[in-house]
């Protein structure tokens, strides 16, 4: 299905206010439309949208493409911060226009490339896409979750997620911070990595909110850390 | 150091506003004011009144510059110009491959090789340094020699001579000696029963601690400890406990939230047995290795259980875990010193007086009586266990001294009349999980109030008989006979 740019941006819209911000009912005085708007009509004619008096509600079939075009839209942001390092003054501008480029199969190859993320850099969820629940794609991968890391595998911190919670200001105030130069150490019982000069060690839930930009290593083969993680990892690849 | 320029013109501004003198500059309370730092806010919300308003204005347009918080971005400013300076004068050489720390500390991370290194630690250091030479070769040369009893020794026999003479009444000779006084419990114990046991461990634990070891293990436990709503962080609390228990309860402190302090505090109370407890059961205990082994067995499994069912009844999240990992030193021998040292005095000040207040209860409550009915009613939860009544009086002691308890057993099993093995272990794990010893008792007041602690005692008295009874059974239905020595 081709939308327009316009008609996806009110899609979004209506999934922010509808399914994040919880509202109960969407005007279109709340989104600063008429009923007359072309978007409006492209939506409806596509079955995406219902609308009743001034109250637009979403249909089911509008509901998976509006899911879908702010997965998009939140991907290309972590694809412009954590791949490309754009500045995130520039970021919203650009990525309304990168995201139209991105078209389903891309979307995923991206997602992939990110490691998965699981929310975009202001802090908002990204719905998850098929290729989350695969885990077959250890190598393509840029931008990597700790907790998907190989023991000696090396990386930048890209960025830590959900950076509001007491936890990560805590693993900021100790010098976790994204730019730093990371290579985990061993996967299990903890996770233990090393930031600089300074080693670590986290439990899994930390883990998962540090991600990496990964830097391939070729010479490091360390027979030492042929640990039980590593070697489950390497069965799953298979 | 300059910011980006939305904080730079931010500070400006802020600046601009602040009236008021303020001990540190106005850039650095407009730095805190950005990173929202809740003190300062309120400081300023005071002194500036209707200014402060234009400052929240200040501080909301530059917050809108960034899709980050500003004490994230000020953070980031900070880091790049730390880099930016480092990277003038600092040069990193490549590494050479891995030092020999580096691999032990690796060896130490890994749970095939972690545990039995734990294994050993434990062996050596509690077993054979606190153990064989604190408890046994220190206590005998302090207890025998220099303190002695009625008759031989160095102290007790003068000072007893000494106020028998001066003090004609027996009832306040009591006090002072003879066999529950201040002179010959109170600090008798203190100094040449404890002392040791207690001065060893905190070598030994000082030595770990500057070794680096200890966020080793705690990486290491971490899955375990969080099964017992601990983090691998609650490692360091127990093992201090497992030298003096109300230590480690003030230790507890360090643990970050309420409900954790909770636990570890409950579980300290529960089934880390002190130093001074170990020593003599262990002393006892491995006469025979079964003995050993299943008391062992019996109370780590109490601390798992227990711990897991507090886990799930204390309400609240539980916590992440995340610490440094230092490199593996050699200790420093002034530092390990200066540790120990002022570990020794915090112990000596503030676990003397507590010895004294002890025996002065002992004292009030055998003078009243009132011991006497608290013996007889402690009989029958005894026999209920399967011990006979002569274990009562120890039991209710070792509420006042946990050791003291495992002490006048150890004088019951040593007697003719003693007792047996199987009843020497259902006495050794009751009186491992019994209340903890007033001093431990006082601090839980201290630090969870009254509340709390009864509340927590209650549950502990509960769990012992029950385990003892439990275990009691068990052994008869099984038919188990197990003999010491």
């Amino acid at each position: 299905m081709e939308l327009t740019e316009a008609a996806q941006e009110i899609l979004e819209t209506l999934w922010t206010k509808l399914k994040e911000a919880e509202v109960s009912e969407i005007t279109f005085a709340d989104i600063q439309c008429s009923p007359e708007d072309p978007p409006i009509s492209e939506l409806r004619e596509h079955n995406l949208i219902r609308t009743s008096g001034n109250v637009l509600q979403l249909t089911t079939q509008g509901e998976e493409e509006s899911k879908n075009a702010i997965r998009r839209h939140r991907l290309a942001e972590r694809l412009l911060i954590d791949v490309l390092n754009a500045k995130h003054q520039l970021l919203e501008e650009n990525a309304c226009r990168f995201e139209h480029l991105l078209y389903p199969g891309m979307e995923e190859t991206i997602c992939t490339l990110l490691g998965h993320p699981k929310t975009c850099p202001h802090g908002h969820p990204i719905p998850p896409g098929e290729c989350c629940d695969q885990t077959s794609d250890v190598d393509q991968r840029l931008v990597s979750s700790l907790i998907d890391m190989r023991p000696d595998e090396l990386g930048k911190i890209a960025y830590l997620q959900s950076r509001q919670s007491k936890e990560i200001q805590k693993l900021m105030a100790i010098g976790i911070l994204p730019g730093s130069s990371i290579q985990l150490i061993r996967r299990f019982p903890s996770y233990v990595f090393q930031v600089g000069n300074t080693q670590y060690a986290v439990d899994k839930s930390i883990a998962a909110a540090i991600y990496v930009r990964l830097e391939r290593n070729e010479n490091t083969h360390d027979p030492d850390n042929t640990t039980p993680g590593r070697r489950r990892r390497r069965g799953r690849r298979g | 150091m300059k910011y980006d320029l939305p904080i730079e013109e931010a500070l400006e501004q802020i600046g601009e506003c602040l009236e008021t003198d303020y001990l540190l500059s106005k850039r650095s309370i407009g730095l805190l004011l950005l990173q929202d730092d809740n003190e300062i806010h309120q400081m300023v919300e005071a002194r500036e009144g209707p200014r402060y308003t234009r400052i929240r204005e200040i501080i909301r347009d530059t917050e809108a510059h960034y899709s980050h918080s500003l004490n994230y971005v000020i953070t980031m400013n900070r880091q790049a110009e730390a880099h930016k300076i480092s990277s003038q004068v600092m040069h990193v050489a490549e590494p050479r491959g891995r030092s020999f720390s580096e691999s032990l500390s690796r060896l130490m991370m890994n749970p095939w090789a972690g545990i039995p290194i734990l294994l050993a630690v434990l062996y050596v250091v509690l077993y054979q340094f606190v153990g064989v030479f604190g408890g046994g070769t220190l206590v005998d040369y302090l207890e025998g020699q220099v303190f002695g009893d009625a008759e031989t020794g160095w102290i007790i026999p003068p000072i007893t001579r000494l106020v028998e003479r001066i003090v004609p009444w027996t009832a306040i000779q009591d006090l002072f000696v003879h066999d529950y006084g201040i002179i010959t419990l109170g600090f008798r114990y203190a100094i040449a029963l404890i002392l040791p046991i207690v001065g060893t461990f905190f070598l030994a634990f000082s030595i770990m601690e500057d070794t680096g070891y200890l966020p080793r293990l705690a990486m290491l436990i971490d899955r375990v400890f969080k099964k017992i709503g601990l983090n691998g962080r609650g490692i360091i609390p127990m093992v201090l406990g497992l030298g003096c228990d109300t230590m480690a309860t003030l230790v507890t402190r360090t643990l970050e939230s309420r409900r954790e302090r909770l636990i570890a505090t409950f579980l300290l109370a529960l089934a880390v047995p002190c130093a001074a407890q170990q020593g003599v059961f262990v002393g006892v205990l491995s006469q025979n290795f079964w003995i050993l082994s299943l008391w062992g067995t019996i109370v780590v499994g109490q601390l798992l259980f227990v711990g897991f069912l507090a886990a799930r009844i204390i309400p609240g999240e539980n916590p992440s875990f995340y610490m440094e990992v230092p490199p593996l030193r050699l200790p420093k021998l002034s530092n390990v010193l200066t540790k120990t040292y002022s570990r020794m005095q915090w112990y000596l000040f503030e676990i003397i007086p507590l010895f004294i207040f002890a025996s002065v209860l002992i004292w009030v409550g055998r003078l009243t009586r009132l011991f006497d009915l608290i013996i007889s009613g402690l009989r029958p939860l005894v026999n209920f266990v399967g011990l006979p009544d002569s274990v009562a009086e120890p039991i209710l002691y070792g509420f006042f001294r946990r050791d003291y308890a495992a002490a006048a057993l150890y004088d019951e099993a040593s007697s003719a009349t003693g007792l047996s093995g199987n009843q020497f272990l259902i006495a050794a794990v009751v009186l491992t999980l019994f209340l903890p010893c007033i001093a431990q008792f006082l601090i839980i007041k201290k630090e969870h109030g009254i509340k709390i602690t009864l509340t927590m005692s209650g549950i502990i008295l509960v769990i012992a008989f029950a385990t003892g009874f439990l275990l009691n059974t068990a052994l008869n239905t099984f038919g188990v006979q197990l003999n010491l020595g």
